[in-house]
């Protein structure tokens, strides 16, 4: 399996769902998964590895095991800056800045293996080529039935380890670029997807609304495209301490990147409807983005400031706590796969509002769904969270219940049964 | 030989619009036209005025042997007139016909039953006294809301001098009884009651057009053949169901309206069966025995419970919440907040509240105009925010032109009160000026502008004179009996009226 981040480094939903997925498939039995990930070394402890030199690339392995993991895991990790969510602009960017001050970038070289960025400058495709590379190395070393490749950064690399062992070739869809980008599509990143999709025996999609992106924006026979729910882990209680509202208001919650895709100008708008009309109200947007500043001259020209507040980027505990304290969550995406944390946010007993666009609307029922668009609707919806209690009540007494019956375990099965269907058709 | 009852529910809420909480305050327009209008009229055309028709024809070819009662909601009459007339002229004319019945029930198709008896009482009177003067015949047979019926509801409906109930024949309720029977209020046993067989009303209403239903296709003549295989013995068989399954929920194309037009045939052929409204039920037969239904049941779902409509915290939120203006509300005395105030009471905007569809399917779905249970709460509570707001408003402004009414009594009470006392004053002084009379006369200027010097002088001497004289002490003392004794009277009754004036909204706000 051809993954991303693996805990603690978590930057994103896509880290979240590889690390579910797999969770959820140390539960069958007979199943066994080798995890692949590009990684940037740092300086990080570096005994238990198990370096796999092959034709000079760096890989380290590692016998991992987890909490909620019935086995152990065998765990791969190819040198590499990759980082999900990443447009080649930003990622030049990236690089660009650490020029002769990052220890990684210079560590590669003066080790002597293959330079991953140096020498070919900061050229993104390259990288993914190079990645490639090394997946073919891998698939060559060590003996599998099937490489499921989680979306387009490592589509080459799966592409490369079917080549290379002759093994069918599974993608998992978990955002396109039509997602990213808002339909400004990068015809570089199109052409890597597309050419996955088709190299592809199977194709999973994380929703429904995706499976129809990648039917009809990249062609791909319907007979070929599954939707495979994502889940959510399930909330360990008691591992933070109670966290106590500081101002007797009730808090309106956007968590997110700050970005065209998750529609944070929505969020504003439907704000300055609410309070033009109640006062014991606050709008928090938690995020960074390159659409803030953006949104805060907006709100400030809403002369809504006073009621609306930045938190910055927020991870592990300080997401915890902003649920804790919060009344209502709010996803107004503009384009979301699937999204998994309204589901987050309804384990912490607060009540969400989703869009129409968004994959996790298929599913959930106890939650007000709107158009992203239509701000009327959302303002309308947070009003009516906020002023009838009967509400939240619904929500808090069908939400929790709803969502601890969304498993990984079940996922995993899914998938499981897309493996053996692929699996039976190939030989 | 058999009685057959049919009785078809004609309804049509009045939808609201899409009421945004930022409207709250600012409009007070809250009903959709556009899809009452379009949906009155398009089930008037493929159901209401066909189905008449078909029931005209009926009676023109079976006379007298053919019988139909319809319940027809106050809010579905108010629709017909403005949007469709000659629904309610073709309703004149069946009634004309003297062979059908119309049934009493709560004007707005509301659940009042569960809420407030007296507001009950008043809603039954306006909807017997609206289908009296639009048909001439006052109902003597009620049908609640949703055919919700309970011990203690029908108790109150005996008491309005109704003679006979329909009710859902609920198997939980009847046991190893039998529906086919007539039964009576175990309250006031003079109430008899009419029960429902679902399962023949429901193979014409839900599942006549399945085609995974076993007996698909159904006809009147197997219909009628399962009608003559019940049990010799069994009286009445009531088929109850919504007038718009013909035409409406069951599409013409399914044949349900040939269906409707053959079955009265198969069924008079034999002999065996007679056509009969309910009240015409209810004095041909004997009730057998007592029905006792502690805990109020109704006509839907697998449960026959109140739970479409009042089974989640929002229903119930809501509902309370609409309950408790009612006193306000009758304080008004205003047109358009009557109107507003019977529509809101609509049962249909509680069934839209309902989160059983996410398990219980499709019927729910179909009569829903909401995306979600969620988004009709939320629409609902706006409207009825912005409501409660132009009650209390219109309810505010009359209670401080009261108060000020009584204020300026009040005033004038005291005022009186000085008056009366400046007067006794000026009495007493005339009499003490007055026993010496000569005096008195000779100095009439002087004594005039000398009054006003010797005042105190005049006062404590009068006091002091009239000590000895027991008229003048008796006039003293019972100066403040008398004088403010008959201002005192009036003062604690006005006080009092004042106090309970003022309470009674106090306390109708609080709860």
């Amino acid at each position: 399996m051809f993954g991303w981040e693996f805990p603690p480094h978590i930057s994103g939903g896509l880290g979240t769902a590889c690390y579910g997925l797999t969770r959820g498939m140390s539960h069958i039995s007979g199943l066994e998964v080798l995890f692949v990930v590009p990684k940037a070394w740092g300086d990080e402890d570096q005994s238990a590895l198990t370096l796999i030199a092959a034709d000079n690339f760096p890989v380290r392995k590692k016998f991992i095991e987890m909490k909620n993991f019935l086995r152990e895991m065998t765990y791969l990790e190819v040198h590499s800056r990759l980082v999900p969510y990443m447009s080649p602009e930003d990622y030049a960017e990236t690089v660009n800045n650490s020029e002769g001050g990052s220890n990684v970038y210079f560590n590669t070289e003066e080790i002597g293996k293959l330079k991953f960025t140096g020498k070919y400058g900061p050229d993104l495709f390259q990288e993914i080529a190079n990645y490639a590379l090394v997946a073919g190395v891998i698939a060559d070393d060590h003996s599998f039935d099937i490489i499921h490749a989680h979306d387009w950064l490592t589509y080459p690399a799966g592409m490369a380890a079917k080549a290379v062992s002759g093994k069918p070739l599974v993608i998992h869809v978990h955002a396109t670029d039509f997602d990213r980008s808002g339909g400004s599509v990068n015809p570089g990143v199109f052409e890597i997807e597309k050419r996955g999709m088709e190299a592809a025996d199977m194709i999973i999609a994380v929703s429904n609304l995706t499976r129809t992106t990648v039917i009809e924006k990249y062609g791909i026979n319907p007979a070929r495209v599954v939707t495979v729910y994502n889940a959510v882990e399930p909330l360990e209680l008691g591992e933070w301490p109670e966290f106590r509202k500081p101002v007797n208001e009730k808090i309106v919650t956007f968590l997110g990147r700050i970005t065209l895709q998750k529609g944070p100008e929505y969020f504003v708008e439907a704000a300055h409807k609410v309070l033009m009309k109640s006062d014991n109200v606050r709008f928090v947007m938690a995020g960074s983005g390159d659409l803030f500043p953006r949104i805060i001259r907006r709100a400030a020209s809403l002369g809504i400031m006073d009621r609306f507040h930045f938190t910055g980027f927020l991870r592990g505990q300080d997401v915890n706590h902003m649920f804790a304290i919060s009344d209502l969550y709010v996803m107004p995406s503009v384009s979301e796969p699937f999204g998994i944390s309204p589901l987050e946010a309804m384990q912490s007993n607060v009540p969400v509002i989703i869009s129409h666009q968004s994959g996790v609307s298929e599913i959930l029922k106890h939650a007000i769904k709107v158009d992203f668009w239509d701000i009327d609707a959302m303002a309308d919806a947070i009003y009516g969270i906020l002023h009838y209690g009967a509400l939240s009540e619904m929500f808090k007494k069908h939400g929790k219940t709803e969502v601890d019956n969304l498993k990984w375990e079940n996922s995993a099965l899914h998938v499981k049964q897309v493996y053996d269907a692929v699996l039976a058709k190939y030989y | 030989m058999k009685t057959i009852c049919l009785y078809f529910q004609v309804h049509q809420p009045f939808r609201f619009r899409r009421y945004r909480f930022f409207d709250i305050g600012e409009s007070h327009y809250y009903y959709d036209d556009y899809s009452n209008e379009s949906i009155m009229k398009k089930v008037a055309g493929r159901c209401y005025l066909p189905a008449n028709q078909l029931m005209l024809d009926l009676i023109e070819k079976y006379g007298e042997r053919f019988r139909v009662a319809w319940s027809v909601s106050g809010i579905a009459l108010d629709q017909f007139e403005l949007y469709a007339p000659e629904v309610l002229e073709s309703f004149r004319k069946l009634a004309a016909t003297g062979q059908v019945e119309f049934l009493a029930e709560t004007y707005s198709h509301s659940l009042v039953s569960l809420a407030d008896p007296d507001e009950f009482r008043v809603q039954v009177k306006e909807h017997s006294d609206r289908i009296e003067s639009l048909f001439g015949v006052r109902p003597g047979v009620f049908r609640n809301t949703e055919l919700v019926y309970s011990d203690d509801i029908g108790a109150v409906v005996a008491d309005m001098g109704y003679g006979a109930m329909l009710t859902e024949g609920a198997k939980h309720i009847l046991g190893w009884k039998s529906p086919n029977y007539l039964y009576y209020n175990a309250v006031n046993p003079r109430l008899k009651l009419l029960l429902k067989n679902y399962k023949l009303s429901d193979d014409i209403a839900f599942r006549f057009s399945d085609r995974g239903w076993g007996e698909w296709p159904l006809t009147a003549e197997k219909y009628a053949g399962w009608l003559r295989d019940i049990d010799k013995k069994e009286e009445v068989i009531n088929l109850f169901m919504d007038y718009e399954t013909f035409g409406e929920h069951q599409d013409v194309g399914t044949g349900i309206l040939e269906f409707l037009r053959a079955l009265p045939g198969e069924l008079l052929r034999h002999n065996e069966f007679r056509f009969a409204t309910p009240s015409e039920v209810a004095s041909l037969h004997e009730p057998v025995a007592s029905m006792h239904v502690p805990y109020p049941i109704s006509w839907a779902d697998e449960e026959r419970d109140l739970s479409a409509w009042l089974g989640n915290d929002m229903q119930n939120e809501a509902f309370t919440k609409l309950y408790e203006l009612k006193e306000l509300v009758k304080k008004t005395n205003d047109t358009k907040i009557m109107t507003d105030w019977r529509y809101l009471q609509v049962s249909d905007h509680f069934y839209y509240m309902s989160t059983k569809f996410f398990s219980d399917g499709e019927v729910h779905k179909y009569f829903n105009p909401y995306e979600s249970p969620y988004d009709a709460f939320i629409n609902y509570m706006n409207v009825l925010s912005d409501f409660a707001r132009r009650v209390n408003e219109m309810v505010g402004a009359t209670e401080t032109e009261t108060t000020m009414l009584k204020r300026q009594i009040r005033d004038r009470d005291e005022q009186l009160e000085k008056l009366q006392a400046e007067i006794n004053e000026l009495r007493e002084k005339r009499k003490l000026v007055a026993t010496p009379v000569v005096e008195g006369e000779e100095e009439v200027t002087g004594s005039k502008s000398s009054a006003k010097a010797s005042k105190p002088s005049t006062g404590s001497g009068s006091a002091k004179a009239s000590k000895p004289s027991g008229k003048s002490v008796s006039a003293k003392a019972s100066k403040p009996s008398t004088g403010s004794g008959s201002a005192g009277k009036a003062k604690p009754v006005s006080r009092k009226k004042a106090e309970t004036g003022e309470k009674k909204p106090r306390g109708s706000k609080k709860a």
